[in-house]
């Protein structure tokens, strides 16, 4: 089982939705958050309008859902598909092993919980 | 009694009273979000404690007759204040008016040390200075036995009796509290701050035409200064900011109108529309650069109280002697070539600097070797928030359950 972690514009949260259940996912969750990556920070005024700051302000949306390991390329195209705009700021995805998932409903474990 | 007056200074104390909540939207936007709480009840709590201040002895010892320096307790507790007395309008109506002012007062001094001033000390503070130097002062320059009302000083709303004396007690505040340990980089609610500014310049019209303390065509000429005034500020200092970082900031749209509703004040029974127009615009770019010196002065006056508001009520004392219209105030100005009228405004401003820097110095110092008082909140209590620690409640929250 793997965890996908991925970061990207707040905007493409729908367009990532969609994607994600044709792709066949059962679940997953999503928050804002704020983070700088290569895009560097966002510029904000500051001192009453009298000076620009950059700060690492700039607002993404991380998504967390667990797949079972054949559905790896297809998640993750499904992703890429509905984030890439080809300018710097698009986001990345993180790929982890998953030790065990439990379903509370019905006690089951493993793949079968997913 | 004139009904019509009576009709306008119920409305226009009343309008000077929500300028205060404003006031704590302004500020209250400008802070962290875990200090919004503690900073909108700095100033919410002056409309209960100075008003209590006030009817008790404040209005006694601003205007009570005693001497030239201070008013006496002649009218303590509002004794021997009957209910038709006065002329024109009632000189209960006066007392209420007046005592609007004194809630503004030390609420604007509270910019300086928000997110860091401990709460419980600020109710000793707020007696104590409304009693210890917003009094004598408002006796000096009110009152006709006041020795800068003798001289001459003109302060039509308060200039000096209001903006410059708050403006240096929150220097004293800030000073004496000292620096925030970690202080943001953005205001947490821009709309508060905005939706502040928009209250204090419509409760600003109380505050500026109700000086008249009648329906007059002076409350007319003080209202429409009042605007103009404001508008060029906030224009002057939105372009500035347009032109230092390429965007016109909202906060520096709304903090430029304070400036100039704060310089118009002790100007708008005495200037005209044109007058008006340059002191606006000579607030809205003096205050945004004082802005950046005093920060770099390494005086953590969190909010700019002094920029906005000492130095607003400078250049508004001054100007004022300069653009004053025989036509509208019966007092000319060096324009008009009266250049006499200068002497006692560079007075009033000096004596109101040193008194209120020194006396508020004084009684922040006293309070601060009380124990049981102190300034400073603890550092745990400005890390967890002073919303938390000083109230106990949250002005977000987002646990997610609820």
């Amino acid at each position: 089982m793997l965890k996908i972690e991925a970061i990207f514009r707040p905007e493409r949260v729908n367009a990532v939705s969609t994607a994600l259940l044709d792709a066949g996912v059962t679940g997953f969750h999503y928050q804002n958050v704020t983070g700088q990556g290569q895009q560097r920070g966002v510029e904000v005024v500051t001192g009453r309008g009298g000076q620009a700051t950059t700060r690492s302000a700039v607002p993404k949306t991380l998504l967390v859902t667990v797949i079972a390991d054949d559905k790896k390329d297809e998640v993750v195209e499904a992703i890429v598909s509905a984030t890439r705009s080809g300018e710097i700021g698009d986001g990345k995805i993180f790929i982890t092993e998953v030790r065990d998932v439990v379903r509370v409903r019905t006690g089951e474990s493993g793949a079968d919980a997913i | 009694m004139d009904s019509g007056s009576i009709a306008w200074m119920l409305t226009a104390s009343a309008l000077v009273l929500l300028m205060t909540p404003g006031l704590a939207f302004f500020y209250g936007g400008l802070v962290r979000a875990k200090n919004v709480v503690n900073t909108i009840m700095y100033s919410f709590i002056a409309m209960a404690l100075a008003t209590v201040v006030w009817v008790l002895w404040g209005y006694s010892l601003a205007f009570g007759p005693g001497s030239a320096f201070i008013g006496d307790l002649s009218a303590i507790g509002l004794q021997g204040i009957g209910i038709d007395d006065g002329e024109g309008v009632p000189t209960l109506l006066f007392v209420a008016f007046q005592g609007m002012f004194a809630i503004i007062t030390p609420a604007l001094i509270t910019g300086a040390f928000v997110e860091r001033f401990k709460f419980t000390t600020y109710l000793v503070f707020l007696v104590l200075w409304l009693t210890l130097v917003y009094a004598p002062i408002c006796h000096w320059v009110w009152h006709e036995n006041g020795w800068l009302w003798d001289m001459g000083a003109l302060d039509f709303a308060g200039g000096t009796v209001v903006h410059i004396n708050a403006g240096i007690a929150a220097v004293a505040a800030a000073m004496m509290v000292g620096k925030r340990r970690n202080p943001g980089i953005e205001p947490h609610n821009v709309p508060y701050v905005v939706l502040g500014a928009g209250l204090l310049w419509f409760g600003w019209f109380g505050f500026n035409a109700g000086s008249a303390v009648a329906a007059d065509t002076l409350a007319v000429s003080a209202f429409i200064v009042t605007n103009v005034a404001a508008a060029t500020a906030a224009l002057t200092w939105g372009l500035i900011s347009h032109m230092r970082t390429g965007k016109m900031s909202a906060v520096g749209v709304a903090t430029g109108a304070v400036a100039g509703l704060v310089a118009i004040t002790p100007a708008s029974g005495f200037v005209g529309v044109m007058g008006a127009l340059a002191i606006g615009a000579s607030a809205g770019a003096i205050c945004l650069f004082a802005v950046d010196i005093i920060k770099g002065m390494g005086l953590d006056d969190a909010l700019d109280v002094f920029a906005v508001h000492g130095l607003g009520g400078i250049i508004g004392a001054l100007l004022t002697g300069v653009f004053a219209v025989e036509a509208i105030g019966g007092t000319a100005g060096v324009i008009e070539g009266n250049a006499g009228v200068m002497g006692p405004q560079i007075i009033g401003i000096l004596a109101t600097l040193g008194y209120s820097l020194v006396v508020t110095m004084a009684i922040l110092f006293v309070l601060d070797k009380i124990p049981g008082l102190g300034l400073r909140a603890s550092e745990a209590a400005e890390d967890q928030g002073m919303d938390i620690s000083a109230h106990g409640e949250r002005a977000f929250v987002r646990d997610g359950a609820d």
